[in-house]
This record gives structure tokens, sequence and C-alpha cells, in this order.
């Protein structure tokens, strides 16, 4: 499924045009990604949450020349999905 | 550094006031756009999102594990798990910062 799926099954299910669907859609992947920006994390219930971590630098190898390289330190969200959703997708 | 959190109900305001919903509608809809990931994901269809990053169902094969603390060999049935992996557009943005 991509955003226009998404979109589509969003506008079905609500019975909402789907200029209003997609608007929905942005504002709210917006919102999420300007959180982690932030470096806020997001906690939606009976979905997951999402957390950014901060990883320090490294020393690395290339995988293909086995050459050491040094790795900068960086961010990166984290998503651990929520119970409710774990147990339904083991069902 | 302050670390505040992004719930459904912040969600449901940044709809509510771009768009005009009630509160009340806005919080359903947000609401529905989960429902409809989820549904997706249970189905086991990756969600690709370019702007925020893709969810993908791993499925695990059954191994054997041990109880940490009896030490008793038993059999880890097979699971399946979601992950995600944030898009390129998001990790840039992250680091900017």
């Amino acid at each position: 499924m991509n955003k226009s799926e998404l979109i589509e099954a969003l506008a079905e299910e609500t019975k909402i045009p789907l200029r209003d669907a997609s608007m929905i859609a942005n504002t709210i992947l917006d919102a999420m990604s300007d959180a982690l920006a932030a470096n806020d994390s997001i906690e939606i219930r009976g979905f997951g949450s999402f957390v950014v971590k901060q990883y320090d630098s490294y020393f690395g190898r290339n995988p293909k020349t086995g050459e050491k390289i040094k790795v900068r330190p960086k961010k990166l969200p984290f998503f651990k999905v929520g119970k409710e959703l774990k147990e339904l997708v083991n069902k | 550094m302050k670390r505040s959190n992004l719930t459904r109900k912040d969600l449901a305001k940044a709809i509510n006031e771009k768009m005009g919903f009630s509160q009340r509608g806005s919080g359903d809809l947000v609401d529905a756009v989960f429902d409809t990931l989820k549904k997706a994901l249970l189905a086991e269809e990756a969600v690709k999102l370019v702007q925020f990053g893709t969810f993908n169902v791993r499925k695990k094969a059954p191994r054997k594990g041990r109880n940490p603390r009896t030490g008793a060999a038993m059999e880890i049935s097979k699971r399946s798990m979601i992950s995600f992996r944030p898009s390129k557009i998001v990790r840039e943005k992250i680091n900017q910062s």
C-alpha cells in the first residue's frame, strides 16, 4: 500500500471526498515527521510509538572493500509496535 | 532538553485547525487513518509512505530457544513482526537539527 492507496481507502471508509482524505493523510504525516525532526516522540495508542535514538560515531567497514571508515554520529527514529497490533499480527 | 510527545490528540488538533472538522470528528479521522494502516499490515501488506517511511511485516521462522530462568530448551513458535524503516526525507530532516 502506498500513500495514494491509503488515501483512497480512507476516503471510502469515512465517506469523505478524496481531496479531504488526501489533506488529512498529509497533515498527519507532516505532523509526525516534524515531531521526529524536533526530537519529539510519538505515541499512538493501539498502533505504536516512535522515539528518536541518538547513535554515537563509530568505526565501520565498507562491506565491499573492507576499508575502515568513520561513521558520524546520527539520529534515527525507532518504531515500537503497540501491544494490541503486535498481538493482532500474530493471530 | 525537554522532549514532548505527539499523540492522537495533537494530530486531531492539527486537522481541526487546518481543515475545520470538529474536534471529535478530527479525532475519528485520525483513528480512521491508523485503522487503515493497521488493516493493510494485518493483511501482511507493506505500507510505503515516501514522505515518512515504510512499514513491513516480517515473518520469523520458529527457532529453538531457552527459558532464561530455568535453562530449559523450548521451541519459539513462528511469528510475525512489524518493522519500520524511516524514509530518506525523514532521516535527513532529523539529522539537520
